[in-house]
């Protein structure tokens, strides 16, 4: 395979630009989950989450829907949350929805894709996260 | 059509990190005494991320090359095919750089006649993230991994399905 070298050039300026859009706020996570981490008390997040299936999944799922920002972001959070005590299931509906639901960007969604393109898919996509958190637990569960 | 420029949004990331820093600069006034054990933490961290964030930058690099997005809007214009839903699933996986990025693109395909549960699937398979696939590895294993990505590419066709639904519907009711 010959490397188009002008091609090549241009992708590694695209996934510079990218990168570096992205590394003042991993770096700014990182600091938060640093401070939460050292801060917060474990006890704190078993105020949010009860240990019950289905309403932590939806805790989990409304907090990802809230929060926005890099998935890498998500992922330090969930490891965070998953140190902190609180179930994968809450976690997984966590980083589902962070990546899938999009409250603040619901506006812009609305706008280009039209008002109820925007509310259903955010909707299915906010129990989706749910299912996909509960189905994901119960699968990995007849692996261990 | 008010989409935030690359500058703007390059402001609002610096502004985090700036939060992010003054918060730590902050714990000085409550609890001084935690600001070297949060920074030691953060270093940690950092260097853990390390070899990552390169390999990361790999893919990315890989993916700009061999990606493009006029074949991905050719074919996601299929309705109805499992072709279709294949290409929207996989082209969602691997579709790389913040949500808003692709709205000209989706709203592009949607007056070109792609259905809504395509572009739906699409969305939905962004939140699973090749790129960051290593950092999904790293903190929670391959077997959880595997799975949370299988589930979502399955899951996003019903998903897809019923978002079509509700909004024809909607439409309906009206």
């Amino acid at each position: 395979m010959k490397i188009n070298k002008q091609k090549l050039k241009q992708a590694n300026k695209k996934a510079q630009k990218a990168f570096l859009k992205v590394l003042p706020i991993i770096l700014g996570m990182l600091l938060i989950v640093s401070m939460v981490n050292n801060l917060v008390p474990k006890s704190f997040y078993s105020h949010f989450f009860s240990g019950h299936i289905f309403s932590d999944s939806l805790i989990g799922a409304l907090l990802g829907s809230l929060l926005m920002g890099n998935p890498i972001s998500a992922y330090i959070l969930g490891d965070g949350f998953i140190k902190n005590g609180v179930s994968l299931v809450a976690v997984t509906a966590f980083l589902t929805a962070w990546t899938t639901v999009g409250i603040i960007q619901l506006p812009a969604e609305s706008i280009v894709l039209g008002k109820e393109f925007a509310i259903f898919r955010n909707l299915t996509a906010f129990v989706m996260s749910i299912i996909t958190a509960i189905l994901t637990v119960y699968i990995m569960g007849f692996f261990r | 059509m008010k989409i935030a420029s690359p500058n703007k949004k390059l402001k609002t990331e610096w502004i985090f990190l700036i939060i992010a820093v003054l918060l730590y600069l902050s714990v000085y006034f409550f609890q001084a005494d935690k600001m070297l054990i949060i920074l030691k933490a953060y270093g940690k961290l950092l260097i853990n991320i390390l070899p990552i964030f390169i390999f990361v930058y790999l893919i990315m690099l890989v993916s700009n090359y061999f990606v493009d997005n006029k074949i991905l809007k050719k074919h996601m214009g299929e309705s109805g095919t499992l072709k279709g839903w294949l290409i929207a699933v996989v082209a969602g996986i691997i579709s790389i750089g913040p949500i808003y990025m692709w709205y000209p693109l989706m709203q592009d395909l949607k007056q070109k006649g792609v259905k809504d549960r395509f572009l739906a699937a699409f969305l939905f398979n962004r939140g699973i993230k090749l790129q960051w696939l290593p950092i999904l590895l790293a903190y929670f294993g391959l077997l959880y991994s595997i799975i949370l990505m299988l589930v979502m590419a399955l899951l996003s066709v019903p998903q897809g399905l019923i978002t079509e639904r509700l909004i024809a519907l909607s439409k309906r009711t009206k």
